[in-house]
Order: structure tokens, then sequence, then C-alpha cells
């Protein structure tokens, strides 16, 4: 807009095409540099909704590194772009000011929270699942058939993990000896 | 039915409205009127827990009015097998059928096999015989090696059709509304519907969710479902099907690579305590038709997966090492062990038993009875603060320095912080790739439990013992890699996928050996990998395809969309119908063709018939359509299997104010009843008068973790509260927007009180039913904190799966405080 009168939208409702005023004269310029965010990001991902098991497909955008928005994948044949309430609050999911960042610890007995650093946690469980492991080890059954397995150490997952991990979870419990393991498919 | 698809599933119900504009009507069963009653053509309210009744019903009016799909019946399912003659009927036994030991609280199944069968089945030893069995993982049902008698004229009164006819003749519209306090015009019209569109020209779906499954009937109440869509010839049709809309975002992945205790990868069952060694475990659980004639193979593989070069033919490929179940190890009955003091530690990935398990009172003293607890989620749930803030502390009952349990609780990555694959309700295996590194300690399942693995083999390096042996001859390298050491998740696929021996992905199942010359981590996702590409990473846009949209993300088994699909042709192997055209036989190629992958042997024609001895899929003849099981046919009466029926009988649930209209047995006399001070039953039905349910709401997802720690869905569904009708918060004097206590034997919730004409009282046996709807999402933290449905309900589980039954019990309701919640 080479003249400077021309940003004036009165100017512009009685000279252009717009007379009442309700559309491109009352177009600002910030209105019209204004981008939504999604065209600013630095990448897309594609990623598939964490809630229910219809499995929309979700486009992540991430602007230094961080997401900035996850919108509903028009690609996906499944959900062709849409999300449903859920869905559509994954970001807000994300980026829960109530999630939790740190390894947490209770003491037997304790009252309050404590650090623990993520190293030492993992290897204090390890620990704990040995010696539980143990404690409940039973070689075999009344009859001496050989059950091979503890009793000691039990396992729930929830349903939003991904297959590699179930597969690691299983893989790793059975070898252990350890049978009770469930998650939320028996609830 | 047993579904509230629009608001649980919506953007799936896009698909049912499509096909409503396309004149496709929609019926909605529900105790409730929701938005999925409101999109529908019509809704149709029922008595919670009457679903068998009202299905038993439209079986009855398919046999009775001749509307059964005769071309498809006869040659596709068992309905002219001839039962032995010792089988007795719930018609005969007023509720029961032959076999049952009232002292083992179970079934002999000898009586209810096929005459003219060898032996009683396939089943093994203990299983079909042993009251209070254990089912045999996911194998479909195996038969003897005999052929069964059959009477195709269906005329033989021992045959399977008319033990159909006479299993469900009481059934009648009268019984219906009896039972279900459905007007019998209504239900008519809802039966007459459903087999006008039905037939070769037409096709209707099931849709169900866990207002199906979480009863003490649940597989049978899905049995029944499956009858009527075999007498309609409605299955392996497309717009045909049986749907089971699962509510977690990889629940189906984490059935198929389970994490469940009676099941190895690929449905393979769990060794027993009988299966000591692998040919025993092999010769009981092979059959010798069909898909799991090469169970050898699939197990011999998983072992190679799982040890590699330490397992050989000579160590019976390490099979020695897994560990043998001999009883029910669910999550209720190790929840009971718990509280025995018999657990020591507890792993909770994601999951909130302290709110999203029944009786939630239990399911927290029995985790307050741990050693030691692990709690992996994105927020402090319930489970991992109840020794903190759980309802016991808040009512004074506990105190924090009382609880023994050592709590850790490690933050979970979240779906944009990891890379991996989830299994949708379709068995649609779809990647997500990571968009940013995991903040914090924030860490994926896959990083934890690699270096947990990993930490424990270093720790056990050392030790002597025969028992580790098992975890230090793991194959467990996932090229841990980057500044957090996370391992690769394609690595894993990898490794599920299967290889050969010189390391060459394998294509799919067919390549799988029996002589430990492949490893294949589970055998139904195999081809999942083929090529060394990442198959459920495909990404091309649905509208560059076709309408199954067979390059967008990968289907198990082999990519098929749809199972049992050769049923969409005819015997002859030509299409039902032009509109129903899904995959034929193309004699000019001679191979099976369609829009789909056959789910079928690709060259098999359908004139096939097996010869003398065949086995696996050559023993199953060219129009034998249901390739899992072992003759090929679907099964409209289930000789094994299932433990508590041959054929779905209408129980009360364990708890119901309503007599047992039909038999003299109340209520499934197989249910799993669990008699402990922390786990009363509701006995007089005068007390406790009223039907509650659970359910969902669309702003909130299952235990709450996901949702009510989310700003904008917590202020879009911001209270816990009961949904009732105009007339029964008349008879309690409940108030709009007051508050009620939910009162039974387990104790008092407490819940705002909505009343609405969307919870219909109905006329049941001659008496007004009122029904209570919960939804079941709240707990005492997060942004909207509320009483736990789940604490009002009892543990009373299905024989078949130990599911609980939260669907339908009783209750009582009086008007409350407003109470202190924090």
């Amino acid at each position: 807009m080479r003249n400077p009168l021309a940003r004036w939208p009165a100017a512009r409702q009685l000279t252009g095409r717009d007379r009442t005023g309700r559309g491109e004269a009352a177009r600002s310029q910030r209105t019209i540099e204004l981008q939504p965010r999604t065209h600013q990001a630095d990448r897309v991902v594609q990623s598939i909704c964490p809630f229910c098991a219809v499995g929309c497909g979700q486009r992540v955008y991430v602007q230094n590194e961080v997401v900035t928005q996850i919108e509903g994948d028009p690609d996906s044949p499944i959900s062709r772009g849409r999300l449903c309430p859920k869905g559509a609050a994954s970001r807000n999911l994300v980026q829960s000011p109530l999630r939790e960042y740190r390894v947490r610890y209770r003491r037997p007995y304790g009252t309050e929270w404590e650090d623990l650093s993520l190293e030492r946690a993992v290897d204090m469980i390890a620990d704990r699942v040995i010696t539980a492991r143990a404690e409940g080890w039973q070689d075999h059954d009344a009859d001496g058939r050989s059950l091979n397995r503890t009793l000691g150490v039990a396992s729930l997952g929830g349903a939003t993990l991904d297959n590699e991990e179930n597969y690691l979870i299983k893989k790793l419990f059975t070898a252990l000896g350890i049978v009770q393991v469930e998650n939320q498919a028996r609830i | 039915m047993g579904s509230n698809m629009a608001e649980n599933h919506p953007v799936g119900f896009q698909w049912v409205m499509e096909a409503k504009l396309k004149g496709a009507p929609v019926i909605h069963v529900d105790p409730r009127f929701t938005r999925t009653s409101a999109n529908a053509s019509f809704h149709v309210p029922i008595r919670a827990g009457s679903d068998i009744a009202f299905l038993g019903g439209i079986v009855h009016h398919i046999l009775e009015t001749d509307s059964w799909f005769k071309d498809y019946v006869l040659p596709y399912t068992n309905a002219a097998n001839i039962v032995g003659e010792k089988f007795r009927d719930t018609e005969d036994l007023d509720g029961l059928f032959s076999g049952w030991d009232p002292a083992k609280e179970g079934y002999d199944t000898a009586s209810w096999q096929f005459a003219g069968m060898a032996k009683a089945n396939s089943a093994p030893e203990g299983q079909g015989s042993a009251a209070k069995a254990e089912p045999s993982g996911g194998l479909g049902g195996g038969l003897a090696d005999a052929e069964p008698e059959r009477d195709e004229t269906l005329q033989h009164p021992r045959c399977v059709f008319q033990l159909l006819k006479r299993h469900f003749s009481r059934y009648t519209p009268e019984m219906v509304e009896e039972l279900t306090g459905v007007p019998r015009e209504r239900f008519v019209q809802v039966a007459e519907l459903l087999c006008a569109n039905s037939g070769r020209e037409r096709t209707s779906a099931i849709v169900y969710s866990v207002g199906w499954t979480q009863h003490t009937v649940g597989v049978q109440l899905i049995r029944t479902a499956a009858i009527i869509q075999l007498l309609l010839g409605n299955i392996g049709r497309p717009g045909g099907g049986i749907m089971a809309l699962r509510g977690h975002a990889s629940i189906q992945g984490s059935t198929d690579i389970p994490t469940l205790y009676d099941l190895l990868p690929g449905y393979i069952p769990m060794p027993h305590a009988e299966d000591q060694d692998l040919q025993t475990y092999l010769d009981g659980h092979v059959k010798s038709g069909g898909g799991w004639a090469r169970l050898d193979s699939y197990l011999i593989s998983l072992l190679k997966a799982y040890w590699g070069e330490a397992a050989t033919p000579e160590n019976d490929m390490n099979y020695g090492r897994l560990p043998r179940i001999d009883k029910d190890h669910s999550t209720y009955r190790t929840a009971i062990a718990m509280l025995e003091g018999n657990v020591k530690g507890y792993f909770l990935p994601g999951e909130n038993p302290a709110v999203g398990s029944a009786n939630g009172k239990l399911q927290r003293a029995a985790m307050a009875q741990l050693d030691w607890l692990v709690v992996r989620d994105l927020f402090l749930i319930e489970s991992a603060t109840f020794w903190q803030d759980g309802p016991e502390v808040a009512g004074g009952q506990t105190r924090p320095e009382d609880c023994k349990t050592e709590v850790f609780f490690l933050p979970a990555a979240a779906h944009t912080e990891k890379s991996g694959s989830f299994t949708n309700t379709q068995r649609l295996v779809q990647w997500h790739h990571q968009a940013i590194e995991p903040p914090g300690d924030c860490r994926s399942e896959l990083w934890f439990y690699y270096h947990l693995g990993r930490v424990i083999r270093e720790k056990l390096a050392a030790a002597k013992d025969p028992r580790d042996r098992g975890i230090l001859e793991l194959t467990w390298d996932y090229g841990a890699s980057g500044p957090k050491a996370e391992p690769s998740a394609e690595a894993v696929l990898r490794e599920i996928n299967g290889w050969d021996q010189r390391g060459r992905p394998l294509s799919g199942f067919a390549e799988l050996k029996a002589d430990g010359s492949t490893a294949c981590g589970c055998w139904i996702y195999s081809g999942i990998y083929a090529d060394g590409v990442n198959q459920a990473a495909r990404k091309k846009p649905g509208s560059e395809q076709s309408w199954v949209a067979p390059e967008w993300a990968w289907a198990w088994p082999a990519n098929r969309r749809q199972l049992y699909n050769r049923a969409s042709a005819d015997p002859a192997g030509n299409p039902w119908s032009e509109r129903k055209r899904y995959v034929w036989w193309d004699a000019e190629r001679a191979e099976w063709q369609g829009d789909d992958v056959p789910d079928f042997n690709r060259t098999k024609e359908p004139q096939y018939q097996p010869g003398e001895g065949a086995s696996g899929d050559a023993a199953l003849s060219g129009d034998a359509p249901f390739i899992m099981q072992g003759d090929g046919r679907g099964w409209l009466y289930a000789p094994s299997a299932v433990l508590d029926a041959p054929l779905p009988p209408h129980y009360e649930p364990h708890e119901s104010p309503v007599r047992n209209r039909l038999y003299e047995q109340e209520a499934n006399p197989m249910r799993e009843i669990y008699n402990h001070p922390l786990n009363p039953y509701n006995e007089d039905p005068e007390k406790y008068p009223f039907v509650m349910t659970t359910y969902r709401l669309t702003e909130h997802h299952t235990a709450g973790a996901m949702s009510r720690n989310v700003p904008v869905l917590s202020e879009l569904q911001p209270e816990f509260f009961c949904e009732i009708s105009p007339e029964l918060a008349e008879l309690r004097g409940l108030e709009q927007g007051g508050y009620a206590a939910i009162i039974t034997a387990r104790g008092r919730i407490h819940a705002r009180v909505m009343v609405t004409d969307r919870i219909a009282p109905l006329q049941v046996a001659g008496k007004t039913l009122h029904q209570v709807g919960l939804p079941y999402h709240w707990g005492q933290r997060g942004l909207t904190r509320g009483d736990s449905a789940n604490d009002a309900f009892p543990i009373v589980l299905d024989p078949n799966v130990h599911i609980q039954e939260v669907k339908a019990a009783t209750c009582d309701i009086r008007a409350a405080e407003r109470p202190k919640w924090p």
C-alpha cells in the first residue's frame, strides 16, 4: 500500500468496493500478516491420538523444541482430520501444569515425598525386584512339577503403552519368572 | 448395544452417520438416552444386565420367522453338527447344562461334544474337564481329529440348529419384555429391521463396548451376538461383523502383544503346570486343522526371539525357562493375594487401580500391604498417593505413618516424546513419531524396562542359580543410544516381525519354521517389518488410495483389514451380490482377488476337498472361511473354548433386584465370587432396590489421569454426578443439583444429582425398575475431584476372562449433605 491514506479504513471504505466496511476495508495490516502458529513450526510430526482406540491421526507442530499445536491429520483414512474434545486437548495433556517431571520417592511409613535421582531409582528398583522375586519363588508344585516362577512381583499396566514397550515388559518379566503381568484389557 | 459410540468414540461415529445418510437404520439399545440415541433412527431403553435376553429373543425371532441365511449357514457354520446324546440343555436342567459339578463349581464338558468324535476335544488335559478350569489362551476352538456326524437337512433333534431352536424357544417377545423392560412391539421392530437388512444384498453390523464385557456373562453375551450374525450371514462381509469399540489407544495391542498372565505374544497360551516339556505342550495345544496347526512354528520362533543362540533343539528350545501357570493369576486375584501379604512388589505403568478397578477401597488396602510400589505416569495419580490422601486417610481410618509401602514415582514420557506403535480397535497398527525429547526425568516405558532389565542382568551376572539362567541368556540389545540412552523402538519392532537365519526380516508368518531357523516375537505381527521397512509407519493419504486404504499403516495378520473375508463370497467363490462384493475367486488367474488381502490361502480353489490325513490349512476345504477354527466353520454351538455354556442362557447379574424368570438358576453358576470382609455383596433386594451402571463421558478418559489433570477437559466436565429419572428423584426426594449418597454394602459414595428423563424407569416383571447412571472418572486428585464410582462396585467376575461386573449391580440412593471433597 503505497498511499498512506489507504491504510485508513474509512478511506478504503469510501474508495473501495467494501462500502459497508465489514470486509476488506476493515482488515488491518496486522490482520493480513497474521499466520497460524502451525505455519511457523520448525517441523510437523505425524502421530496418533493417545486417548481411545479409534486411532485418529494427529499432526504435532514443533517450534524451538516445544510442541506448539496438535491437530487432526487429514491424511488419515480413519479420522480424516477430525479430533474429539479429548484428542483436541492433547497439547493441554502433554503440557498440563500438573504434570510431574521429577522422580518422587516415599520411604516406608514416610509422610512426605522425597527427591531421588533417576539412576538411583532404577538401581533401587532392580534390587527390590531381585529380592521380591526370590521371596516369592516357586520351583515346583505339590506334585513336583516345575513351576519356575515367582508370585512375589506383579504388574498392572495401562493400555496406552506402545506395542514395543509391552513386548519388552512381557519378555523381561517372563524371563524373570514373573507371571502376574496384567493390563487394562482385563478390566 | 453396550456402547455410546457418539460420545465415547466420536470420530469413529462419523462412519455410522455416513451410513445413516445413505439410508441405513441405526438402532441404539442402551439403558440411557445419549447422543448416540439422539443420532440413531430410534433408541431402545433396556434394563442393564438383561442383554442376553434381548439378543436371545432376536435369535428366537430369526429362527421362528425363518429369516436365517440358509446358503451361508449350512456350509459356513456348525448348524448341521449333531451333538452327543448325553447332552442336556438349560431347558432340561432349569438353567444348568449337563456335566455340572456343584462341588467343583464347574462343568465336565464331555457331554457337550459332537457325536462321532473320537475324543472329547483337543483341549489340554485339565482344561475341558476340570472344574474352575482356565481357558486355553487365545486358541480358537479345537476339535478332535474325526469329523463330527452331520445332518445337512437340519432335522435331527440333536443337531445344533434344532438345539438352538429349543434353547431359545421361550425367548419370546413377551418374555423379552418381562426381562428387559423393552415393549414387545419395539423389540419386534428391532428384530425385523435386523433381518430385513441382512442377506445377500445387505449386511448389518453390531457394535459393542464395555457395556457388554463388564458382566459376569460378558463372554456369553458376545457369543449371542455371534450367533445372530452367523445366522444372518453378517460375518466376514463388508458392512457386517461384530465391532468391539475398545477404549484405549493400544488396548488391542496390549492383548495381541500381551501383558496378560495367560498369554504369550500372538495369543499363544502360557504353559500350564501340566505342560512340563515342549512336546507335551505342543501335543496338548496344536490343532490338527486350521491356522493353529502351526503353533509349533509360532512358539519355537518366539523362544528364538527371546533367547536367540541359547535356545537349541538339545535344550528343548529353552522352553523350560518359561514360567508355568496353574490357576487364575489375573489382576483381581492378584489384588486379593496382595491383601494376604503374598505379593511384595507391584508395577503400575500407566494404570490407576485405586480409581479404575472395581472396589477401589479393596485395591487401596491391597497396595498398603506391599513392600514396594512403582508407579510410572504423567501425573501423581491416586494409586501413587493413596497413602497420603486416599479416602481412607481423609476419613481418618488410616494415617500415612501407618502405611509400610515404599513408593517410587517415575515420570513417564508422553506420546509426543517417543516413537512406537499403537494398535487401534480394528487391528490397525499405526506408528507415532517422536516430536520432542522427554523433559526432566520423564522417560518412555521402553527406556525404563530396557534399563531395568540391563541393571538386573548386571547384578545377577555372577549368579549360579539355575533360575537366573533365563534372564541371563535373554537377548537384550536394542541399540540404546543418544544422550538419554534410549533404546530403538524400531529394533524392537524388527524383533516382533522376526528374521531368518541370515537376519533377513521375514515377510510374514507363512515363513515361520519349527526347526529353530526363524525368530519372531509375535507371529500375528510378522510382516510388519517386511523388506526391512516399518510398514506401520506408512502414511499414504487416504484420499490417494482405495476405500480399504491398504497402504495406511498395517493391519495384522498380513495386512488383512477384514477377518474371515472369504465369507464375503459364496461357497463357489462368487460374491454374494454385486453390492456386497469384497473378496472372490478368480478362476482364470486361479487365485482369490479382492479389495482387501484375502484372509484365506490365496490359491486354494473353492472346490478344494482335504484328503485323508491332511492337517493345518490343507485340512480345511475350499469353502471353510473360518480358518483359525479347527473345522473352518463358524460356531453357533461351542463345545469347547468357553467354560460356562455351549449356548448362551440369560442369567441375572450377581446383584439383581429381579428374579430370573427363565430358570431356577439365577446367575451364572461359574461366576467368580470373592468372599472377603472388604468385598461384601448386596444380599437383600429390598434394601438395594435400584440398578446402577457405570459409564464414560466425552470429556474424560477412564480413571481420569489423562483428563482430570487437563485444564480444558476439567472445565468442560467439572463434577462427579449421578444420573437419575424424575420419578426416582421424586421417590427419594432428590433435587436437581443437590447431593445424593449411593449406598451399597461397600459403603457410601456421594455425587451431585442430575435429574433427567434420559434414564427412564422401565416396567420389568410387573414392577417399576429405576436405574442410576454413574460416570466413573473421578478420584481424589486432579483439577476436578470427587468420589470414585468404582468404590461402590464389588469384585465379581466372568469365569472365562476374569472381567468384573460393573455394568449392573444394585444400590439404594438417598439425599445427602454436600460432601467435603478436597
